[in-house]
């Protein structure tokens, strides 16, 4: 099988990053590690078995409802995933709210299915959604990572920053406010591209 | 096989309806009671949370089994009251604040309606309302009733309950919670380090019912037992809170005032 599949949409094609898709959620539930990382998950599992399903009877859709059926089959996942997180991961099926339901509307998914899942045999789609939302996933939790570090001093709930060092406590710290809101986030995108783009040159627009 | 044909494509959207229709309803089935153990249980905690209780539930190893047991030791008894402050049937645990939200609003629209709304339909409409309270048995033997709240914060529903001590004027904790104001603005009066600030406040300056104000820049000297700090860069929602606590218990009151009385005319005999 072509590497590229799984390789590309890690970092060259990278969903957000390059192809700019999916920004919303990314801006909405990168505050915390924790809900980030199920986002990510639930994202990942939704584009690889809509990919997979979408692809399995690809030859059979009829042309003129093609996007309906595809809907159809993302928002059962996206349904399915909202009521195992609400019994399971109670908590965080909270923290998320609207934006499970919202994965629906993730460009990505129709992105991929339009894209691979039509013209391509299920195994192959299957690792390319996984793929993408695994991409997708990576950039949430890198911008989580310091959103959560920076504005609040904590990972996944955990305090990393000393106490003693907070103002409050006599010390000199203080959180940045302004990473917990959604700007930060996009600024933080834009430095991740920027990273990307001068190590793959090929991004670059010619003068 | 032609699956450009008007039948096919019906059939075909036919078929998969119905598939997807029955996974999903099944997999609702499935789940049910776990989400409303889930739903349940978070009430519980935060009813026992506004009296300070159940503290280790986020360190607990089977949080849901931990917080019904903690539930079932303290919260023994709750009631559902009138607005005159009479107890009335029902499961108190059931009753749905929003749903008496929308019916104070209303209340709220028809009274500012320059009489065109009679008084009498007003009362019958505060009729219709259901107050639940929840009384927690403490360890120290001593009972504290839990009051709720529901009000609008700047982008959704604010909630919460607040436990008021034995004497029926001071508090002994609160929590609050919201849908989607702004974290880390607005979102820290679901904090415990915020709604820490309510515990020892009184809700009656003398005789005269004062409520719970977030003020800002913090509770001023001449109010300091019926202020506290409000939240910066929360005004909104800040506002929308003092307005939820204030209305509820202005609600409550006639029970409140009553059981204060018994109170201190048990005292000075």
């Amino acid at each position: 099988m072509d590497k590229k599949i799984y390789k590309n949409p890690i970092f060259v094609s990278n969903p957000i990053t390059v192809l700019v898709l999916g920004i919303c959620s990314a801006l909405a539930v990168t505050v915390k590690m924790g809900p980030a990382l199920v986002m990510a998950l639930s994202v990942t599992v939704v584009t690889g078995f809509s990919n997979f399903i979408v692809s399995m009877i690809r030859k059979t859709i009829p042309n003129r409802i093609r996007i309906i059926v595809q809907l159809v089959v993302v928002a059962m996942f996206v349904i399915l995933i909202d009521q195992i997180l609400k019994a399971f991961a109670y908590d965080i099926s909270k923290q998320l709210s609207v934006y499970i339901g919202l994965i629906i509307t993730n460009c990505i998914i129709m992105g991929r299915i339009e894209a691979f899942g039509l013209g391509h045999k299920p195994i192959p789609s299957l690792i390319d959604g996984l793929a993408n939302g695994f991409g997708y996933g990576i950039i949430l939790v890198v911008v989580a990572f310091f959103r959560e570090l920076l504005g609040s001093g904590t990972l996944f709930g955990v305090q990393i920053i000393p106490l003693s060092w907070y103002v409050k406590n006599g010390g000199f710290y203080e959180n940045n406010g302004l990473f917990i809101l959604p700007p930060m986030a996009l600024i933080l995108l834009g430095v991740i591209v920027w990273v990307q783009r001068s190590i793959q040159k090929e991004l670059q627009e010619k003068k | 096989m032609d699956t450009n044909k008007n039948s096919y494509t019906i059939i075909y959207a036919t078929i998969m309806v119905v598939i997807v229709a029955a996974v999903l309803a099944f997999a609702s089935t499935a789940l049910k009671g776990k989400q409303e153990r889930n739903v349940a249980v978070e009430k519980q905690l935060n009813l026992l949370t506004s009296v300070n209780l159940a503290e280790d539930a986020a360190h607990a190893a089977d949080k849901n089994s931990y917080v019904e047991k903690e539930y079932a030791k303290y919260i023994k008894t709750s009631f559902i009251l009138n607005y005159k402050g009479e107890k009335i049937d029902g499961d108190a645990f059931g009753v749905n604040l929003k749903e008496q939200y929308d019916l104070m609003k209303k209340i709220d629209a028809a009274s500012q309606s320059d009489g065109k709304v009679s008084e009498q339909k007003i009362n019958g409409m505060k009729a219709q309302l259901r107050l639940p309270v929840f009384v927690c048995i403490t360890n120290d033997g001593k009972t504290a009733d839990i009051f709720s709240c529901y009000g609008t914060g700047l982008w959704g529903p604010i909630w919460g309950y607040l436990s008021i001590a034995d004497d029926f004027n001071t508090i002994k904790g609160a929590v609050f919670d919201d849908e989607g104001e702004t974290p880390g603005l607005g979102g820290e009066i679901a904090e415990r380090s915020f709604q820490m600030q309510f515990a020892g406040k009184e809700i009656f300056k003398g005789d005269a019912f004062t409520s719970i104000t977030l003020k800002k820049g913090g509770a001023t000297q001449a109010n300091i037992k019926h202020e506290v700090d409000a939240i910066s860069g929360g005004t909104m929602t800040s506002r929308g809170l003092n307005k939820a606590i204030k209305q509820w218990l202005e609600y409550y009151l006639p029970y409140i005032k009553a059981k204060k009385d018994a109170n201190s005319s048990n005292l000075s005999k």
